[in-house]
């Protein structure tokens, strides 16, 4: 039911090029805070796609994939704080530790066969339990919060991910292109196609070979070891981590806008749902920034998203898809 | 260690976990009957608190008399909410019902902290240090009153699913939905006064909370968490579950708050989910997962 493995077309392919092109350059042309909302949009575009894998392939629902990008952003900045080990190396603990504490839910999960609502609720209490145990860790910080150094903010120090926000802005846009690389690859394989026909109709797919638990712990793995690369970068931007932050319940919803926004199941809709919402977000809280309003970013947020499931339920990106691209049939199918 | 702190910290848990039941009876009875996940609870009972905090604040309205108007408030929010948005994503994937009520929760959230800003507020009334003896016991009056108007809610809510007609035609929609719309149950009116009775309980739980627990808007996801704790532990869409469910959680966090450090009881509460989870996912009282 999905197109099979496919070129783009030239148009399209000269658009990418475009796209990739802008990106590249923007740092040259626009200014720090143009540049870190563009930085924030590549985070949210990234992890998507990195809570993509695991739902919009494999039809497992998520609502705690805070708790592995908090796991990896603890990992690195614990081994970079305690023992002054730099994030290259640190991301060796922090996406094995992310993929199992991953993989311990996804085993519990699917041994005992939780499926739907019963395993996105999973999610949220693993994630809860972890943020309340981190808030009594002394060794972490507690509830007081663990702080990375800042020597410099100016000179560039890429083995320790230490330096000023363009290198921030470059190492989460190469990031989001090998995700969409990587997501590309996955789905043309024959995991991916494992994957797609376990989430549309798991029997069916057992009934004709695909071995279900191993398909479904391979898309926890690949899922949390992007989102724990991703926490390793957060860790590093910000500087700062904090339980109630870092696995915060609101911060795994949030972080499913996009790509339901977007689309879920198809490659460019994480990316195209972050592009839309997060700066949304930015021109909401610039247009009202002198009436001091705590929150309505958020408000603007929910409004966008509820009229999003009214009108696009499929998600922006394969209405937009078809409008752009009306040769090719979309790739993009509700799970 | 004499027994008497335990009964009495295990009687308070007991009297705060009636109204978590009470609260999470509203989460069971939309999804029992609706299948709707609602996200958005804890902000729905966030509103509820705030509404009888601003009858208290200009009218000096017990929060205990003010539950009414709450409940009715809420109930209208409830049927709107469903007739509005709930109604038209009903054939829609799951995740995208989560997704709408999410994002009705963040709507939510933020509106609360743009009108009344991020501060803890509470109600101060004239009895919240009074206190009864009860043999070797000793229970606090507020939390007597919370326990008690709670299960008077829930006996009330009970009653109408058991006795009246509209009850028991929104007990038919529940089981068999089809078999409703054949003999001519106007589904779509139901589900909606389903949805104001469901927000109606969250509702008035949050007035009756308010006796116990200061108000501010991030008070709402906890809240959320907790009704999902609750009723999976008593079992999802069972009523008499919900109930036991929130005096079981109610009663452990007490203990837990107790016995080891308070910011550490609801870790034992997610504990409890999860274990429930793994070998009872049905609940304690639920009926076994489709």
């Amino acid at each position: 039911m999905m197109g099979s493995p496919y070129s783009l077309p030239r148009r399209a392919k000269a658009a990418l090029a475009i796209i990739a092109a802008v990106l590249v350059l923007a740092p040259l042309v626009t200014n720090n805070y143009i540049i870190s909302v563009l930085t924030m949009s590549l985070y949210y575009a990234y992890v998507g796609q990195a809570w993509n894998i695991m739902f919009g392939f494999a039809g497992l629902l998520s609502l705690g994939h805070a708790l592995f990008i908090g796991i990896g952003s603890y990992a690195s900045a614990a081994l970079f704080v305690h023992f002054g080990i730099g994030p290259w190396a640190g991301i060796f603990l922090a996406v094995p530790l992310a993929v199992a504490v991953g993989c311990f839910i996804g085993f519990l999960g699917f041994r005992f066969a939780i499926s739907g609502v019963y395993f996105a609720l999973l999610t949220i209490a693993f994630a809860e339990f972890t943020r309340i145990i981190f808030d009594h860790v002394a060794w972490l910080g507690a509830t007081e919060g663990l702080f990375l150094p800042v020597s410099s903010r100016t000179r560039i120090d890429l083995p320790n991910l230490r330096g000023p926000s363009e290198m921030f802005y470059y190492v989460i846009l190469t990031l989001t292109f090998l995700a969409l690389g990587i997501c590309r690859w996955l789905m043309n394989s024959k995991l991916g196609y494992c994957w797609r026909a376990i989430r549309d109709d798991p029997e069916a797919a057992a009934a004709t070979g695909v071995d279900v638990f191993w398909c479904r712990m391979a898309a926890v793995a690949v899922s949390c070891a992007a989102s724990g690369v991703a926490g390793v970068w957060y860790a590093f931007y910000y500087n700062n981590l904090f339980p109630e932050i870092a696995f915060d319940i609101g911060k795994s919803v949030e972080l499913t806008f996009a790509p339901i926004v977007g689309g879920v199941g198809s490659l460019c809709g994480p990316i195209v749902g972050a592009f839309l919402l997060y700066p949304l977000g930015e021109l909401i809280t610039g247009a009202t920034q002198g009436l001091g309003i705590e929150g309505i970013k958020q408000f603007g947020w929910g409004i966008a998203v509820v009229s999003i499931v009214l009108l696009r339920p499929s998600g922006v990106w394969p209405w937009l898809a078809q409008i752009l691209l009306p040769d090719r049939r979309c790739h993009a199918a509700a799970p | 260690m004499p027994i008497e702190i335990y009964a009495n910290v295990l009687v308070a848990g007991v009297l705060t976990g009636l109204v978590y039941g009470l609260s999470a009876l509203g989460l069971s009875v939309i999804f029992g009957v609706i299948r709707i996940v609602n996200f958005a609870h804890g902000e729905m009972m966030v509103m509820g608190m705030f509404l009888a905090f601003v009858l208290f604040r200009w009218l000096g309205l017990d929060p205990l008399y003010s539950m009414p108007i709450a409940a009715a408030a809420l109930f209208l929010f409830g049927y709107l909410l469903q007739v509005t948005l709930v109604h038209r994503v009903a054939h829609l994937p799951e995740h995208l019902q989560f997704l709408l009520l999410a994002a009705v929760a963040t709507v939510l959230v933020s509106s609360g902290q743009m009108i009344f800003g991020p501060d803890a507020r509470s109600v101060q009334v004239a009895y919240a240090l009074d206190s009864y003896a009860i043999g070797p016991l000793i229970v606090d009056k507020v939390r007597l009153l919370a326990g008690t108007a709670a299960l008077g809610v829930a006996a009330l809510l009970f009653a109408f699913f058991r006795y009246t007609l509209l009850g028991k035609s929104i007990r038919a929609c529940a089981d068999n939905y089809q078999g409703a719309l054949v003999v001519g149950l106007n589904v779509p009116r139901l589900y909606a006064l389903t949805f104001g009775i469901g927000a109606a309980c969250i509702g008035a739980a949050g007035a009756i909370i308010l006796l116990l627990v200061d108000v501010h808007p991030y008070l709402a996801p906890g809240y959320t968490l907790l009704a999902f704790v609750v009723v999976i532990v008593g079992g999802l869409g069972s009523l008499p579950g919900a109930l036991l469910g929130g005096v079981l959680i109610g009663a452990s966090e007490a203990l837990a708050g107790f016995l080891f450090v308070p910011s550490l009881k609801s870790a034992f509460s997610f504990a409890v989910l999860i274990i429930v989870l793994l070998f009872r996912p049905q609940g304690l009282l639920g009926r076994a997962a489709p």
